[in-house]
């Protein structure tokens, strides 16, 4: 019997992925997610056609097996558009939410652990930047600046900065009166300590968990903006444009706007099936109850 | 040698009343090698001693007077990373609740090593010598339940894990705050066992807080007996336990089921309560409760003695009366 060797402790990461797969709800939008950032990363050798170019003769074509999902008015292909697309989706997506969270995050603890003054001072800025109606402020900047990518990132970053901010806020004020956190203390963690070692992994589960949910809100506002035309420029493909080119043309051809819903549809369910499964599983209470 | 020396101290709390007198006047020490018990009931200011300590203290409470000596340092006024460096090392702390003094999302072993984060040592070692503390504190098949959660222990083992992690760094000093209160009897047993072999090991001082008499009979080798924020008996547990000198030990002692041979339908208590801190009554604290009560007692007793090493606050002890 060798008692040195000692049983390796998994990673955190692993310890989730593991209990993730086991999960069917995790599983399926894990491999619908995996398939949408998937083609998102390998949109310039999966789509078979260059996005942009047009082709006037072969202009609102239905499905074929030259074009999978058809083509719109000026002959592009709608499935090169729908894979570019997605690229543009998480463009908007990835940077907005980790943009968000992370100043949340940052913002909530400091809020949470703080003293009440700049609790206080933190509470308002988020109340003021939740004041604003996401859409009606990202069209009133679009309006001053000009429609661009950026501009589009940074205004639903902000608008959504309070999301995180005050969950995290929440969660550091009630784990803050926690007895290990004043065993911890007495132990000599210092605050940074607490903050880092102790609160974060704490807060980083159902952080993650809404996040997740939330990348389909920030894909579907982008797409809104782009339908609006106040978000990525003409001719850059993105799910809202192809739903704007198929909305007037939606009598000639449905192909369009079937091609734009299906993505934005998917994104949804893969993202919400994840994050709740992501829910059960980054609580170690909840780990194992569900599939053995 | 006195790893621990508090003379006058006194703590209040800024309340909306008014100031809440919480400690007044406490004088305690607790020698090298020793068990000191502390006794009394809820509200007699336990807590507050211990976060006085420890020096962490409510934002509303203040030290208005009085020292506090650790190993000759005076940790009221030692800077506050200081006293951070002694905390987990030289003073160390048990709670009282088992369920809530660990991390719920981090493993054992995480836990344990983040505590040695001082050490400039590997990970392998610092899992090791976490694995050795949980051995010691009685953890069977220590080495595989570092990678377990702490829900995934019972309460005596939880309280275990946190004994274990308090003396990791082998402090001079242990406080534990009630730590069996949570615990069934067989456990606190057990517990308590272990303590007292642990310290014999380790060679380090505990102030042992708890109202179970009980506990402190069996554990402690000093008891110090708190009522309403002041010291009002202090000496060895074996004067304390059979010559009580304050009338509210001796009441203390009266209600301890452990004491009572006569079936009883009805326990016998103390009547009345603990005075109002924010406004004290003069002379003797214990005086409306006490039924030795006399003309005396109008004014504040002092600490005498009642033999050698056995002091008490009561005005009889002077008067000679028989304790």
């Amino acid at each position: 019997m060798s008692d040195t060797s000692l049983p390796k402790p998994r990673s955190e990461m692993g310890e989730t992925m593991h209990h993730l797969l086991r999960d069917p709800l995790g599983l399926v939008g894990l491999v619908i997610v995996t398939l949408i950032v998937g083609s998102a990363l390998l949109a310039p050798w999966i789509a078979p056609y260059d996005p942009i170019a047009m082709n006037i003769p072969d202009r609102l074509q239905g499905p074929s097996a030259a074009h999978l999902l058809g083509t719109d008015q000026i002959g592009r292909d709608t499935f090169s558009r729908v894979i570019w697309g997605g690229r543009v989706a998480l463009q908007v997506a990835l940077p907005t939410i980790g943009g968000a969270v992370a100043i949340g995050l940052i913002l909530g603890m400091a809020a949470g652990y703080g003293p009440k003054w700049l609790d206080t001072l933190i509470v308002l800025f988020f109340d003021t930047l939740r004041s604003f109606p996401t859409v009606m402020f990202a069209l009133a900047v679009v309006a001053l600046v000009g429609p661009s990518l950026n501009t589009v990132i940074l205004v639903i970053m902000a608008t959504s900065i309070p999301t995180y901010g005050r969950v995290v806020r929440t969660l550091t004020q009630s784990l803050k009166e926690a007895e290990f956190i004043t065993a911890e203390r007495a132990l000599g963690a210092s605050t940074l300590r607490i903050m880092g070692v102790h609160l974060l992994p704490n807060v980083l589960g159902p952080l993650a968990v809404l996040a997740a949910m939330d990348i389909p809100t920030v894909v579907g506002l982008e797409a809104g903006l782009s339908f609006l035309g106040m978000g990525v420029r003409p001719p850059t493909p993105s799910w809202g444009s192809l739903l704007n080119d198929g909305y007037s043309l939606i009598r000639n051809t449905p192909w369009l706007i079937i091609a734009g819903g299906i993505p934005l549809i998917l994104t949804t369910i893969g993202f919400t099936f994840l994050g709740e499964a992501l829910r059960d599983v980054v609580d170690p209470k909840l780990r194992g109850k569900g599939g053995k | 040698m006195t790893v621990l020396d508090i003379q006058g101290l006194s703590v209040s709390y800024g309340t909306p009343r008014g100031e809440l007198r919480a400690l007044r006047d406490v004088s305690l020490s607790v020698p090298e090698r020793k068990i000191v018990g502390i006794v009394g009931e809820s509200g007699c200011g336990k807590s507050t001693l211990i976060s006085a300590i420890i020096r962490l203290m409510a934002p509303n409470a203040r030290v208005r007077s009085g020292t506090v000596r650790f190993n000759g340092q005076d940790l009221l006024a030692l800077p506050e990373a200081r006293m951070r460096g002694l905390r987990g090392t030289e003073i160390s702390m048990v709670f009282q609740d088992p369920m809530q003094t660990h991390n719920p999302v981090l493993t054992v072993g995480r836990q344990m090593i983040d505590i040695q984060y001082r050490d400039k040592r590997s990970k392998a070692d610092k899992l090791k010598r976490a694995a050795e503390m949980l051995a010691l504190v009685g953890i069977p098949d220590a080495r595989a339940r570092l990678n377990q959660y702490p829900f995934e222990f019972s309460g005596g083992m939880r309280q275990r894990i946190a004994i274990a992690m308090a003396l990791m760094a082998r402090p001079s000093l242990l406080i534990a705050d009630e730590p069996t209160t949570a615990l069934d009897a067989t456990l606190e047993v057990q517990i308590i066992k272990r303590l007292r072999e642990l310290q014999d090991e380790i060679g380090c001082s505990i102030l042992f807080i708890s109202h179970h008499l009980g506990v402190i009979a069996e554990l402690c080798d000093e008891v110090v007996v708190m009522y309403a924020g002041e010291v009002v008996e202090a000496g060895s547990v074996r004067d304390v336990f059979h010559h009580p000198a304050h009338p509210y030990t001796r009441a203390l002692l009266e209600c301890d089921p452990g004491h009572i041979k006569e079936k009883t339908r009805n326990l016998p208590t103390i009547p009345g309560n603990i005075p109002d801190l924010v406004s004290l009554p003069g002379g003797c604290i214990f005086a409306d409760r006490c039924p030795q009560r006399h003309d005396a007692c109008t004014e504040h007793p002092v600490m005498s003695e009642a033999s050698a090493g056995h002091r008490a606050a009561c005005h009889l002890i002077k008067a000679g009366a028989p304790a």
